[in-house]
Parts: C-alpha cells; structure tokens; sequence
C-alpha cells in the first residue's frame, strides 16, 4: 500500500435472508461524513450469496462503491467464511477505516476480523470522527508529542456508561469499529443515485468451514422500538406487572406508531420481555417523544434514550436521574399521570 | 457413561476463561474521581457475571459426558479470589496467569496472550463469557478463537455433544440457530444459558484454602490446593505482542457523563397539568 491515508472507508453492509439490515443504512450515513472529511471514497462490502440486487439500495444510500463478494459458502453468516473472505479482502485494497454494526453478526464477525489483521478494534461505538490524536508515549526528535492527523476517533461508552472515551487506534491500520444500532442517522435515499460495483472473490477454495447451520428458526414477535416515533416507557415505579401493561393503553391511545419499552429493572422484574429494553445492555432510541413511566434513570438506560427529539419523566421522586434529561417534568406517581394523559388525548382527538 | 450416551470416551476437557471485574452495577459519585475517571478500588471486584454462566455451560459438559474443567484467569494476584469461587463449585483445576508484561493489554494483546495459554491445555472445548462488565467489548472471545484457528459460537444457549461434534444452539438476535461445530471450538456465553450453579458445601470448605505461589510468598501450595500461576514466558509469548506494546488501541480521552438538565418544564401532576401538557404537544404536531 501507498498511501495510506488515500485508503477508502468501508462499512460492512449486513443482510440476513437477502434483505439489508437497517444498520446497514445508519453505517452509510456516517461513513458518508468520515469518507468526505477525508476526502476519499465511501465503500459498502456486501458478502452473501445472489444479493447483487441489494447493491442498488447501499448506492441510493450514500456508497460511492459496492464490493461485493458473492458466493454460496456465504449464503448463511458463518464466522470463519466470513471472516477469511473479509480479511482477504482487506489485505488486497488497503481501506483506512472499516466500520461494522454492533449486532449479533458485527460483534462476532469485526473482533475475528481485527485478530487476524493484529489491528485494533473498538466495540459498541456510539459516535465516529475524524480529528487528530496526539500521542504522549511517542515522542518526536524534539521531545514533542508524535501527531497523528486525521485519525479516527472513536468514542463509545464504557464502565456501564458512567464515562465516554475516546479510543483510537493510530499506528495498525485499517481502523476498525463496530456502531451501536440506532444511534448513527441513515441518509435519505437518492432514487437514481449510481456507484460502481466491483465484484471480488470470496477466496474460499480449500478453507475448511467448522460449522455446518442446522436449522435457523427467527422470532416472529421481535419488538422493533427503533422505528417507533413515539415510545412509551416503564420502569420498577410502576409497580406491577398490571399496572406496566397500562402503558399499552397510553401508546394504543397516541396512535398505531407508538411503542412500548422498559428499563432493565422492569424487565428484571418481569414486567414485560427483554427485547423491549432500553439502554446499554438494550436498544438505543431516538424517537420524537419518549415518555417516561415511573423509571429512575440510571446512566446505562439514560444512554439509550437521551437523544430522543422530546422527554416527558414522570417520577415520584422528584431528585430522580431521568429530570435532568427530561424537558417536560412531572412529580407524581407515573400510575394515576398515565390515565390522566390517556383521558387528554382522548378529548383532545375526539 | 452409560450407552445412550453420545459423548465419546473420557468425556471432553474444557477451559474456562474467567475474569475479575470492578462491579460496575455499583458506581456510584464516589466511585468517580474529580478527573473523570473512575476509582477502580472504590468498587467491588467480583466474578464477571457471563463468566459464571461459561463456567456453568462447561460444568453441565462435565456431568453429562464426563472429562475435565480447568479455569484460567489473567490478573493480579487477588484476582484468585474468583478462582477459588470456580473451584468450589466443581472446577477441577486453577490457573492465575499473572506477569507484568501483560499489564496494559487491550483484547487484541489479551486475546493473545489467553490463547497461547488455553493451548497449553488442548482442550476440546473453550468457554468464554460473552463479554465482560467493566469493557463490555465481546471481544476477546472470538479473538482467542481466531488465534486458536478453531470454530467459534458465540451467544451460547444451549449445547449437546456428539462424538468429535458439538450441536450448538445460539442465539442470533433475530432468531435462534442450531450449529453443528467441529471440535476443538469456543462458546462464548451469555446469562440466557442460565446461572452458574451455587458452590458445594464440602468443596467450599476445601478450596478456601487454595492459593497461588503469588499469595503464599512464592510457595506453591501441595496437592489439590495450588492454583496454578503461569508467566508470559511459560506459555510462550512474545513480548512485543502482550500488555501495551502489542496493543494497538489508545485512549484518547475520558470523560464522565454528566448530565446537564434540570431545566425542565415542571408539569403539575393534575388533570389540567396534563391537560395542558397533551394541548402543547398537539399544538407543535408532537402528538396527533
């Protein structure tokens, strides 16, 4: 490799049963910033076996380029196909950053990825910049601190959320990162907008595979509160397993769109299933109004929905963490405010 | 063993990766120091909580179909504590792996340095927990797997065996998938394959008393007592690749979050207050 900072950035473009992930997207429109900031071109990888198709949508999303590597080895993710066919590829074009999702596939698939390179990696990024890094255990001639300019910064969260740090990774190159679902914004899609579509081999001639899939068996009923404008979320103050359900009734009354979630104590204490988590061991949200019902705020849900466009709290206590979020306060018990709210809206639609 | 069973003679060895975590479920203002960072010794050091749960998956692989467990941690010296944790409830055999040389290891120089010393043991199978509370990376898992050039299942909810094979269910976020895997292969595990069983009686008794050369001036104890302890050079690995000379990431910068706010509108808890509250979301197409 030349240059190197004339290398592209890459984000790994995840599909699952031909069909893109939406984090697929959310990679794109950060990569798109990364990639112009530097100056270079914004690469999606698309790996799997016939998804040519989905080239289109990474284009119409930001991707100057496709490199797709298709092959029937890599129809179903499996670790070390995927892995050997990603590292092969790297190896031959020198990209300077590569990004990957922080889901199931991304955390197996970019830490494999990163010990086979011996280069760095950092998990569960929430956000990606491009800014200089100056390294104190590095000295120049004179003494100084060595400079690495535009590198990628790499912030995520760590000690249960109590702090954000900053990693970099200045020296082993590709810079490699996963992101956490919900947090980066997707770019509108440009109807028409092209790119060039490279095709590579997948490289898997003689690589013994130690994992044949049996049988997959996907869940029907997986709550998707990253697309929901407006949520509805209850904590350990509600009380009950009855009273959380109340929570239902207020998202049905604001309209279809309106979901809900909960905070780990809720779901702890089984008010209602895990996949309606939020926070940092559950989904980051950013709707357009989030309610919160009777939850304290501990920092490792606060992360998860802080950026929401508003926030109602809705506390008894009023020194509670989640109001020094909230934009709108309410000092009482979320089980007599919520049918209160339900009665509002009701009158106000009616 | 009786016939039904399809394990296979001598049952299978497995290593368990643990490690010794700050609590980070108790951090609280205090645990914060002025500069940002966090005073790791105001927290209490335990067991990492999915660490249980691979010691669990390899302990329930033991009952089943015989074989071994051994437990490896990489630490200081009072990082034991969770060794003999591992001991009383059924681990058969203790090792700390402590050196200097390892100080200051990120997941890419620590997956290294686990898997030149899960190698020495040959194991069939590996167990990690998925990720560990104080870095919540999920790294080093599938790092040591890669080093070790073996299969890799991560997110472990349930496991068979089956001769040379093992069938592996995990979970995949979107659904469950079933995985047939080649041994030797590493599991990692989350605390969807169930709790690590409570220590026994007679054996917490026992192994109380198990230290390592590091906690007995340099001795090692006799018999069913020692811990193990193993140095970067005994496993083989080579300087340049452990502690911070073999890791590539730095830390830029720390910050602790600290919440701005407090200048919310205060909405009274009363009919009109909500009232008035839905009208004002209604009015700026919030709601409606």
């Amino acid at each position: 490799m030349t240059d190197r900072t004339k290398g592209e950035v890459w984000v790994f473009a995840e599909q699952e049963d031909g069909r893109l992930s939406g984090i697929s997207f959310e990679l794109l429109g950060k990569g798109r910033e990364l990639a112009d900031r530097l100056g270079v071109p914004l690469a999606a990888v698309l790996m799997g076996s016939g998804v040519e198709s989905l080239a289109v949508g990474l284009f119409e999303h930001g991707a100057d380029t496709v490199r797709l590597v298709d092959d029937p080895e890599l129809k179903i993710y499996r670790s070390k196909a995927y892995r050997h066919s990603m590292v092969e590829l790297v190896k031959e074009i020198g990209p300077q950053i590569v990004v990957f999702g922080a889901t199931h596939i991304g955390r197996d698939l970019a830490p494999a990825v990163a010990s086979a390179l011996r280069c760095g990696l950092t998990a569960d990024c929430t956000d990606l910049r491009i800014g200089d890094y100056s390294d104190p255990k590095t000295k120049n001639a004179d003494g100084t601190p060595h400079l690495c300019k535009g590198v990628l910064l790499q912030m995520r969260p760590a000690f249960g959320g109590n702090i954000i740090a900053t990693i970099v990774n200045p020296y082993n190159w590709p810079q490699m990162a996963t992101v956490r679902e919900g947090v980066m914004k997707p770019l509108d899609r440009v109807s028409g907008r092209g790119g060039t579509l490279v095709r590579h081999p997948s490289r898997l001639e003689g690589v013994d595979i130690p994992v044949e899939v049996l049988e997959i068996v996907r869940r029907t009923s997986s709550v998707d509160l990253k697309g929901s404008p407006i949520i509805v979320a209850g904590g350990a103050g509600m009380g009950s397993k009855e009273n959380f359900a109340k929570l239902f009734d207020l998202a049905a009354a604001l309209g279809g769109s309106a979901a809900v979630g909960a905070s780990r104590a809720a779901v702890d204490l089984g008010y209602c299933e895990h996949d309606r988590q939020i926070g940092q061991t559950g989904q980051t949200v950013r709707p357009r109004l989030f309610i919160s019902c009777g939850i304290s705020g501990a920092v490792q849900h606060l992360v998860g929905m802080q950026e929401s466009a508003k926030i109602i709290a809705i506390n008894t206590d009023k020194d509670a963490p989640v109001f020094k979020v909230a934009h709108y306060g309410i000092v009482g018990d979320a089980n007599e405010i919520v049918p209160k709210m339900i009665r509002a809206i009701k009158q106000k639609g009616g | 063993m009786n016939e039904s069973s399809n394990g296979r003679p001598g049952g299978y060895n497995s290593v368990v990766c643990i490690k010794q975590v700050p609590d980070t479920n108790k951090v609280t203002g205090s645990a914060m120091k002025a500069d940002g960072t966090i005073n790791r010794a105001a927290l209490p050091a335990i067991f990492n909580p999915e660490d249980k749960c691979a010691l669990e998956a390899a302990l329930r692989v033991k009952d089943r179909w015989g074989g071994t467990v051994t437990v490896v941690t990489m630490g200081l010296p009072a990082a034991c504590g969770i060794l003999r944790e591992a001991l009383m409830c059924g681990a058969d055999k203790a090792y700390l792996l402590t050196d200097r040389k390892a100080a200051g290891s990120d997941t890419l120089a620590t997956s290294y340095i686990l898997s030149k010393a899960v190698a020495m043991f040959k194991p069939d199978l590996v167990f990690c927990g998925r990720q560990a509370i104080d870095g919540d990376t999920a790294q080093v898992g599938p790092q040591i797997a890669e080093k070790l050039d073996c299969a890799a299942v991560t997110y472990l909810t349930g496991l068979e065996m089956d001769g040379d094979f093992a069938v592996a269910v995990r979970d995949i976020g979107t659904g469950v998938e079933r995985d047939r895997v080649h041994l030797p292969a590493l599991f990692t595990v989350s605390e969807a394959f169930g709790e690590l069983r409570p220590a026994v009686v007679k054996r917490a008794m026992k192994y109380k008393k198990a230290k390592a050369p590091a906690e007995n001036g340099g001795v090692a104890l006799e018999g069913d007592l020692a811990i193990g302890q193993i140095s970067c050079d005994d496993i083989g690995a080579e300087a340049e690749r452990c502690g911070f000379a073999g890791s590539p990431t730095r830390v830029s910068n720390i910050i602790s979050v600290v919440l701005a706010g407090g200048n919310y509108k205060d909405i009274p808890a009363t009919d009109e207050g909500v009232a008035s509250l839905v009208a004002e979301l209604c009015a700026d197409h919030t709601i409606g």
